[in-house]
């Protein structure tokens, strides 16, 4: 059984999702092939190749696989699958954006944001939520699959697989390029952070969001993220949004500030090591799932909060 | 121009889902059930089209039990013309539902598809993906902002990182992410008037689609809960704390 991954990454570097990724696929075969499709990506490629247990790296290159559009890597996928048995994705917005693409030209089911692989062909989802997990068995003879990266440990260093090159898809559908703006971040990346505070509805402004969540989650070197009710009132971007149709974060350290934990919300944080809710609202169901909670209004809590840090040596 | 916009009955947002003792399913017995809402927002944003004058009818279709009625007649009620229920007591995979509304865009003849992202059930987010390969159309996914002009529409996308603009050419298929816009609340005349707006009914099995699930549920458990802490006074006990948990 040969199993091929499809590398999440920016061209220049890996996201970690990637070696998360090959973890899962590793439990269903030990030949992992890796795909790296974008433009001048060769630096990503040399990453890939140097994940431990992964046998070859195929590297295609094309303007509309650097522009990240669906049929152009759907149409490179497709045609490497008559030597491949399975095929995983990191479920990120691109990865989300192109395996169903690839399940339907293959006529398979695709078997969504994978928790666990039980066997290689039964398999571990959270549905509604996240408020049950569903244990599937695949008939299709190809499966895809898209992998919860959270749920998985990285794959380590130590790899020396050769790189290939393969052919880049062509469009066939009318799609055309624009622009992107990607908000550039000193901060680390929300689905790989290590520490993530995250504000709530309880903000009630962009403005305020900003002077409150911002300064706590610098001081920590976090990640910032916000609730649905945050985003939806247009306090956060979209970005930032943790939760059931946002991202799934899994930090060492989560801090919810002004958030009532929502299921949808829970949904996206809730296998975080440690959690923290500061909320005024003592019956607020963030505190059933919070290792410590501080039952206080944030105005006062955060800056007591860092000063605290401060005292601290933070 | 004619929007068709697929909807789906699920579990109301706000209820918690319950797993069966016997691990065979979710129960959904006398829980509440909405229109996802995802596909609402799919609904308003055809209709704001038709408003603007864009569009000249929109569609609505559901696939799914008799009760997705009450689906339909609330999209009906927010402002759409005319809906279909494709009717079937099988719980479809995405692969299949997407073969099912090829079928009935190969009826209607739509010149947009625009569909919820993702179905707060299943969680798959596939079947808008999955549709615009079997027709082999253009896809703009996880919408904020459509703009149809002529035959090609302007989407920009919610993606990691960002936003991303990209350009269309129709027919295309178009999935809805949650700040594309925010769904009207149906008023009570236009509840009243969606009662006599056509609402036909068609047998899934008669539409010559194989609907045989690839998937078999093993079963379905509840996931492990987490128990609730403790409540710290002040924030120097919540560093603290942290500190002896050894994340900080």
């Amino acid at each position: 059984m040969a199993v091929l991954v499809i590398a999440d990454h920016d061209n220049a570097s890996l996201k970690d999702s990637t070696n998360k990724t090959v973890t899962a696929a590793l439990a269903l075969s030990g030949d992992v092939d890796v795909l790296v499709a974008g433009k001048d990506a060769k630096p990503a490629a040399e990453a890939a190749a140097k994940i431990a247990g992964v046998r070859k790296v195929l590297l295609a290159e094309s303007d509309e696989l650097g522009q990240g559009l669906a049929e152009a890597v759907e149409a490179t996928v497709v045609p490497l699958m008559s030597g491949y048995d399975a095929v995983l994705t990191p479920a990120t917005s691109q990865g989300k954006n192109v395996s169903p693409r690839i399940a339907a030209k293959l006529d398979v089911a695709q078997i969504s944001e994978i928790v666990e692989v039980v066997s290689p062909d039964t398999f571990v989802r959270p549905i509604y939520a996240g408020n049950a997990l569903e244990t599937v068995q695949s008939s299709d003879a190809k499966k895809v699959i898209t992998v919860r990266a959270t749920a998985f440990k990285a794959a380590g260093e130590g790899g020396s697989a050769a790189i290939e090159n393969v052919a880049a898809g062509a469009v066939s559908t009318k799609v055309k390029f624009v622009d992107q703006q990607l908000v550039k971040s000193a901060r680390p990346e929300l689905a790989g952070a290590k520490i993530v505070v995250s504000g709530g509805r309880a903000m009630g402004s962009a403005e305020e969001f900003q002077k409150v969540i911002e300064p706590l989650a610098d001081k920590l070197g976090a990640a910032v993220g916000a609730s649905r009710a945050a985003v939806d009132a247009g306090y956060a971007p979209n970005d930032y949004q943790v939760g059931q149709t946002g991202k799934v974060v899994a930090p060492e350290l989560y801090i919810a500030v002004g958030i009532s934990g929502a299921i949808q919300h829970l949904a996206g944080m809730k296998d975080s090591k440690v959690i923290v809710a500061i909320n005024k609202d003592a019956d607020a169901p963030i505190f059933q799932v919070a290792d410590f909670g501080l039952v206080a209004d944030y105005k006062n809590a955060v800056p007591e909060l860092m000063d605290a840090l401060a005292a601290a040596g933070k | 121009m004619k929007v068709l916009v697929p909807v789906k009955r699920v579990i109301d947002s706000n209820v918690k889902a319950r797993v069966k003792s016997d691990q065979s399913g979710v129960d959904l017995a006398n829980v509440k059930m909405s229109i996802n809402p995802f596909c609402e927002i799919a609904v308003e944003e055809a209709v704001r089209l038709k408003e603007k004058g864009v569009a000249s009818e929109v569609v609505v279709v559901s696939i799914g039990p008799a009760q997705a009625q009450e689906t339909l007649r609330q999209a009906l009620a927010m402002g759409a013309d005319r809906a279909v229920l494709i009717q079937t007591d099988q719980d479809l995979e995405p692969l299949e539902v997407a073969k099912v509304l090829k079928a009935a865009i190969a009826e209607e003849n739509p010149n947009v598809v625009i569909m919820g992202k993702q179905a707060i059930d299943g969680d798959n987010n596939a079947t808008g993906q999955m549709l615009a390969a079997l027709l082999d159309w253009p896809q703009a996914t996880f919408a904020s902002a459509v703009e149809i002009s002529g035959d090609v529409a302007k989407v920009t996308r919610e993606v990691d990182g960002g936003l991303q603009t990209i350009e269309v050419g129709l027919p295309a298929i178009i999935t809805a992410d949650l700040r594309l816009n925010e769904p009207r609340y149906a008023s009570l005349p236009n509840i009243m008037k969606a009662k006599k707006k056509p609402l036909d009914v068609k047998e899934a099995a008669s539409l010559g689609v194989d609907l045989k699930p690839h998937l078999k549920v093993l079963k379905v458990a509840e996931p492990a809960k987490r128990s609730a802490g403790i409540k710290v006074e002040t924030a120097g006990d919540l560093v603290a704390n942290l500190k002896t948990a050894g994340v900080l």
